[in-house]
């Protein structure tokens, strides 16, 4: 079903969903969502499952007619969404019309925002995953960002959706400065005492140079005991890579499968969509906490995803 | 070296990285490779994907299904049943070449930096096999150890924009094959028509950690023609069985 016309694609708009998994041993890195739980929500507010496909939307949005009666949600970063010029209302099932437009504004807050659509955003499946890895051209739309003259489908979707908006406590919001909790390793030991105290009291800022891949930060140099390099080996997502310069790099979505810079830390999972939303000049600071703690918190984070499953359920027309 | 017992590291709260050692080296790579199958085999409740390197695995997992101490309990006692693990014969790949000229821009560079002739170098990279130690950096890149020392040439101090797919290059002591077009610093000897990552493909990569490859020099006619082939359906690549040659030539 043809569901959205592109008019103009916005700076780098893609089709994600959760990822791409079981493929990273042959260098296939896992995309997906940047900021899973503003792409979570998202879905869960038009009625889609919890993976499918939405559209990821950094900074300068798209314009995009509406080709059939659906329904749509925004939420994530706030880029001044509007329907037919009037505001859409972000975090919340909004109804729109064919030949409605919706379109993007100035960036207001966060760098990342994701439009979910009744159905979900109907691509090919390449290797398990509809999310797009522009680099090498696989999955998404024809393994590209979306481009002007597009046009979008939606699988069917008869599910009830959100009526009203998502109560303020599941609505995050965007803060100039934010703690990363990390949980250190797995070459800590490749740090000066001082570079680890370094990294865990300074304060970072977030530079210019962050994309899908990771999100490099200004700040102190961090010692390191003798030298950057180590033999390649595999990289989680959040992982605090500390390249011979000194300065962390987080790494996201699109990040390699491998690499061969010293990693120091690695962000905990609830804490990545922080870091998916954190603007250039934003300051973050990194504190330690146990493995144990970190799984409590994705613990509390799934109660929080199974809630808002529920309200929605327990709300939707 | 390669530890008595596996070091088990945290990275993060979803993955969990086993460190066997902590060099370049083939036996090691065996380990890891043992212990990649000994863990697909043993399917172990909450793991959800293991990335294997030159001398680590990273284990994925699923906290709501496993806890780090229960998959370093399992993990330790697999490492130490890994070596009756079956270990699949390794195999050879040819991968035909078409050297220097304007597949291989900088093979000229190459060869004056060792002072060599451009025949010497190709003598030198054809001359001998290469264990894929790993895949990464880029779907279906092969990390591959071996090449000799002779012809090792630091990268281009300016990477280029765009290296076209197939490229054979040389980083310092390394040599590769780019699967796809991207910018990179690599100094380009040659060029391979073969397709290395094909998403359809079952695995998606030509070339499988574990396994070896040999470059055959071609002529750019061949090229040419094994390209024509390739897009038929028509080409036969050459795989067999690895057996250790008796002298790699130049070493």
């Amino acid at each position: 079903m043809k569901a959205l016309e592109v008019i103009r694609p916005g700076m780098l708009t893609t089709v994600q969903d959760s990822g791409r998994y079981g493929y990273q041993q042959y260098g296939v890195p896992v995309c997906g969502a940047v900021d899973g739980y503003a792409f979570t929500v998202a879905n869960l507010l038009v009625g889609n499952s919890k993976g499918d496909a939405c559209l990821e939307i950094s900074l300068l949005g798209p314009c995009l007619r509406v080709l059939g009666d659906t329904v749509v949600a925004v939420t994530g970063a706030d880029l001044s969404p509007t329907v037919n010029d009037s505001p859409l209302s972000m975090w919340e099932a909004v109804a729109v019309r064919c030949g409605d437009i919706i379109s993007f504004g100035e960036p207001r807050t966060g760098c990342r925002s994701y439009l979910a659509i009744a159905g979900g955003i109907d691509v090919p499946d390449v290797m398990g995953s509809r999310s797009t890895y522009v680099r090498s051209r696989l999955g998404g739309l024809h393994g590209r960002p979306i481009r002007s003259g597009d046009s979008l489908h939606t699988g069917a979707s008869r599910h009830p959706f959100l009526t009203g908006k998502l109560p303020r406590q599941y609505i995050p919001e965007h803060m100039a400065e934010n703690t990363l909790r990390v949980i250190l390793g797995p070459q800590h030991d490749r740090f000066t005492e001082k570079g680890i105290h370094t990294f865990l009291s300074s304060e970072y800022t977030v530079t210019a140079q962050a994309d899908r891949m990771g999100c490099r930060l200004e700040g102190p140099p961090i010692e390191h005991r003798n030298g950057a390099d180590i033999v390649s080996d595999g990289i989680p997502p959040g992982a605090v890579q500390v390249p011979a310069n000194g300065l962390p790099i987080v790494l996201l979505a699109d990040r390699q499968t491998t690499g061969g810079y010293t990693k120091i830390a690695t962000v905990s999972t609830v804490d990545m969509p922080k870091v998916a939303q954190a603007q250039l000049g934003d300051r973050v600071r990194f504190s330690e906490i146990a493995c144990s703690e970190a799984h409590q918190l994705l613990s509390e984070y799934r109660d929080t995803i199974a809630d808002i499953k529920h309200y929605i359920r327990s709300n939707s027309q | 070296m390669i530890y008595e017992t596996p070091r088990f590291l945290p990275g993060g709260d979803s993955a969990l990285f086993v460190e066997l050692g902590d060099a370049i080296d083939p036996e090691l790579n065996r380990r890891v490779r043992r212990m990649h199958l000994a863990i697909e085999a043993a399917r172990l409740t909450g793991v959800v994907e293991v990335v294997p390197a030159y001398c680590s695995l990273l284990v994925y997992y699923e906290p709501r299904r496993t806890s780090p101490e229960d998959l370093v309990a399992a993990l330790g006692l697999l490492s130490r049943r890994a070596e009756e693990q079956e270990f699949p014969r390794p195999m050879i790949t040819e991968v035909p070449t078409s050297y220097g000229g304007e597949h291989g821009r900088d093979l000229e560079f190459v060869a004056g930096h060792s002072g060599l002739s451009g025949e010497e170098v190709v003598h030198l990279h054809a001359g001998r096999d290469y264990l894929i130690y790993m895949l990464g950096f880029i779907p279906g890149f092969p990390y591959l150890g071996g090449m000799s020392p002779r012809i090792s040439t630091p990268r281009l101090a300016t990477p280029r924009a765009k290296i076209p797919a197939g490229s054979v290059g040389i980083a310092g002591n390394q040599t590769g094959i780019y699967p796809e077009e991207s910018p990179g610093g690599w100094r380009l000897i040659g060029r391979t028509p073969l397709q290395l990552f094909h998403p359809d493909n079952k695995p998606p990569a030509l070339l499988q950690m574990g396994d070896y490859v040999r470059f055959l020099p071609i002529t750019d006619s061949e090229f040419r023609l094994i390209s024509e082939q390739l897009e038929q359906g028509t080409y036969r690549l050459k795989q067999y069985a690895f057996t250790e040659r008796v002298n790699n030539e130049g070493a």
